[in-house]
């Protein structure tokens, strides 16, 4: 699905993702993991298309098609969700307004039919249950005084009106109180396709106990340094980064 | 009356009229302004003495005045003796059909939505089956007339209602005003008049649209909306769609006057040709608008969304000289390539108990000029005065610039005013936050625009709300990215 070669990426002239190789399969989970400013956000935001970040080499499929390539908005359209980790306000928009023409701009691309108005709240409905989301915050502006916690569920309940081919799940955890992270875990499960994948970035072995990931990987300065089983979040957990530090001679 | 009839007489002078009496039949006035075009305008359109007398006081006072040169705007020298001040025959159309009209334009019309034979219209191509609508408006008149309410072009009111157009033409914006409103009074075609009888709610939104006779009432046009006591009226100024126009010295002016408890809503939605990207061509528009809360309780409201003309001069008013009157002026504002604004308000409290609310949103995109000028002026006498105002301007890119000039005066003790404002500038953070969810940057930045200028889009009627939302969008096409 995701086949990620040699990227590296810059900003502001300081070079921050430096040869990422991954690849992922439809069906997989996979867990990337690192110390505080290693690039994770970073990757996710290249993966998305933000454009403050400038890609200098390197290449990625999505699907079998050039990622790179896209614009953002294309490669949303083309099945590419990321929850942000600080997701952004957007004063006078509605939550409505704003779903309902990100839904059916993707239904566009995709030549089906635009959802009718009754039709959308129907779908939104089902989908706020899934998630559990307040209806109040649906009546609101796009995250505008949203809480942290009250953000981050936002983010998924968007990921699950878009239902994305890979959802790039940046500290979803973070800011979440234990019984809202346990609800948005059952979320992103129930949303588990043999054909989507998901991309969980995260600190903590406890998102990973409900959203067990395949594979987890380590970025440091930039570059994967270790991938291997769920087990490596046990290890984590117990001795820090220090070990893969001095694994790599630092 | 009789004694300015008298007074008329002797400075018209009978002969001199006569004297223009082929020129009338030609249909045709010279290109220019002096006396004699005052005059002819006057003759041609049958006025009786009283108008012809307050064109010529004006005409002469504007001989003395000099174009207002405060303004944050750069104006290009104005001949205004080039400019035909009267030309019956605009009223044909141009074109053959919609060929042969700009494709931009067209496409425009598209994006709003608007039905074809209105295209036609505003494009100005022949129409000959716009005769459902010519259906449609004589039953609004009928059912107005019921309701002693009083809508027609201003012409119209001149010949039917002479008695109202005197006691309050130049009531608000007096002759001498500024050197655009003296013009207007001078060499005015036509516009609209409405009157509201006592105690009457006008059932529907008036709206030029509707109007017999609305359509190319000229680049000078009058509005004169009187509200008897007790009395309610929404009005409609314009059309969201981009007229074509060849004028390119635009200066109306409209006046309202609410009496006893009256309110009046006045919306508008202004879109004239802004020129091209380069910033050749435009319409440049001088307004001048102002309301007067006469009577105790009064209300006026001022709702503009403005995206239009080249250079835009305008700055609707209220005077709150009724005990506990209420005005508000709530604008959006945007600019885009090399268009220039400055537009604002201004409020004048003379009742005691008095109180305006202003909210002005300025949009620049481009490499234009957007600002703001507003003046709160609370009289000694005005007590317990408030006003509350809001001026916030939104940047799109780093080539266009926005300013705020607040002017506050305040006469006593015990009145309030608050100003706030805030700049800022389209976040990329928000457009890529959009863009993650499959929403291309145009509509972005459509998106997040609207959502800024929400608060004042809310204020304006449905249908109203719904084009200038689109209009907002369109305006900013190529804006970015
Ligand atoms: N816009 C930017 N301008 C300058 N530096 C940036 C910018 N964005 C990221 N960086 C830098 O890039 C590095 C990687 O940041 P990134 O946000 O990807 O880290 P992270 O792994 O997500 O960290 P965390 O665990 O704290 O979220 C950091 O040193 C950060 O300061
Ligand atoms: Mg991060």
């Amino acid at each position: 699905m995701l086949i990620i070669k040699d990227l590296h990426a810059r900003v502001e002239g300081k070079e921050i993702l430096r040869g990422i190789n991954l690849t992922i399969n439809a069906g997989e989970v996979h867990a990337i993991m690192g110390p505080n400013g290693s690039g994770k956000s970073t990757l996710a935001n290249v993966l998305a298309g933000n454009t403050n970040f400038e890609v200098t080499r390197g290449e990625v499929s999505f699907n079998g098609k050039d990622l790179l390539a896209m614009t953002a908005d294309v490669r949303a359209k083309e099945g590419l969700f990321l929850s942000f980790q600080y997701p952004v306000e957007i004063p006078g928009v509605s939550m409505i307004n704003f779903l309902k023409t990100a839904v059916n701009e993707s239904r566009k691309y995709h030549h089906l039919k635009e959802l009718s108005a009754g039709d959308f709240l129907k779908v939104m409905r089902e989908k706020k249950e899934m998630v559990q989301i307040d209806s109040q915050l649906t009546n609101r502006s796009v995250n505008e005084g949203f809480s942290g916690g009250e953000k981050k569920k936002n983010e998924i309940f968007q990921m699950a009106m878009l239902e994305p081919k890979l959802a790039i799940l940046d500290e979803t955890d973070s800011g979440l109180d234990i019984d809202a992270l346990r609800i948005v875990a059952n979320g992103v499960n129930l949303l588990k396709r043999a054909e989507n994948a998901t991309i969980v970035v995260t600190h903590y072995q406890r998102l990973l106990d409900y959203i067990v990931p395949d594979f987890v990987h380590v970025l440091y300065k930039g570059q994967i340094v270790k991938s291997a089983g769920k087990e490596l979040v046990f290890e984590l957990e117990e001795k820090g980064y220090d070990w893969i530090k001095k694994e790599l001679g630092e | 009356m009789d004694n300015q009839n008298t007074l008329l007489n002797e400075v018209a002078g009978r002969d001199y009229r006569f004297g223009f009496v082929t020129e009338i039949e030609t249909d045709f006035i010279p290109k220019g302004l002096n006396e004699e075009v005052v005059r002819i305008i006057s003759a041609k359109k049958e006025e009786p003495d009283f108008m012809l007398e307050f064109r010529l006081k004006a005409y002469r006072k504007w001989l003395t005045m000099k174009m207002p040169d405060w303004a944050q705007l750069k104006i290009p020298e104005i001949d205004y003796q080039e400019i035909i001040y009267y030309a019956a025959p605009r009223q044909q159309p141009k074109y053959e059909s919609l060929d042969e009209v700009d494709p931009e334009l067209l496409s425009t019309f598209a994006k709003l939505g608007i039905p074809l034979e209105e295209q036609k219209m505003l494009a100005g191509v022949a129409v000959d089956a716009v005769m459902d609508s010519v259906s449609v408006k004589t039953t609004f008149k009928e059912n107005l007339a019921e309701l002693g309410i009083i809508f027609c072009s201003f012409s119209e009111a001149v010949k039917h209602h002479p008695d109202l157009v005197q006691k309050y033409l130049g009531m608000v914006v007096p002759p001498n005003d500024n050197f655009f409103a003296a013009l207007n009074c001078a060499v005015f075609s036509d516009g609209s008049f409405v009157y509201i009888p006592k105690g009457v709610r006008c059932p529907m939104e008036l709206s030029t649209y509707f109007r017999i006779n609305a359509k190319n009432t000229g680049q000078f046009e009058r509005t004169l909306i009187i509200a008897d006591n007790d009395s309610y009226v929404s009005y409609l100024e314009g059309c969201t769609a981009p007229m074509r126009d060849e004028n390119q010295l635009h200066a109306a002016v409209v006046e309202i006057i609410a009496l006893d408890r009256a309110e009046v809503k006045y919306s508008t939605v202004q879109n004239w040709y802004p020129g091209n990207k380069e910033g050749i061509g435009g319409i440049y528009n001088f307004v001048t608008k102002r309301g007067l809360c006469k009577g105790a309780s009064s209300k006026i409201c001022w709702n503009q969304v403005e995206t239009g003309s080249a250079i835009t001069w305008k700055y609707p008013s209220c005077i709150l000289a009724g005990d506990n009157s209420v005005a508000e002026f709530n604008s959006v504002a945007l600019t885009n390539n090399y268009q220039q604004a400055d537009t604002g308000t201004k409020m004048i409290h003379l009742g005691k108990n008095t109180k305006s609310t202003i909210v002005s949103k300025g949009i620049s995109a481009g490499h234009s000029s957007n600002s703001y000028r507003g003046l709160v002026r609370v009289a000694a006498k005005a007590e317990n005065a408030r006003n509350y105002s809001q001026c916030d301007s939104l940047l799109l890119g780093d080539h266009c610039g926005a300013h705020t000039f607040p002017y506050i005066e305040v006469g006593n003790q015990n009145s309030v005013v608050e100003h706030e404002a805030t700049t800022s500038k389209i976040g990329e953070d928000q457009i890529f936050y959009c863009n993650q969810r499959g929403i291309s940057t145009q509509d972005a930045i459509g998106m997040i625009v609207n959502g800024y200028a929400r608060e004042v889009i809310n204020k304006l009627p449905m249908e109203f709300a719904v084009e200038a939302q689109k209009l907002l969008q369109i305006s900013l096409e190529g804006s970015v990215g």
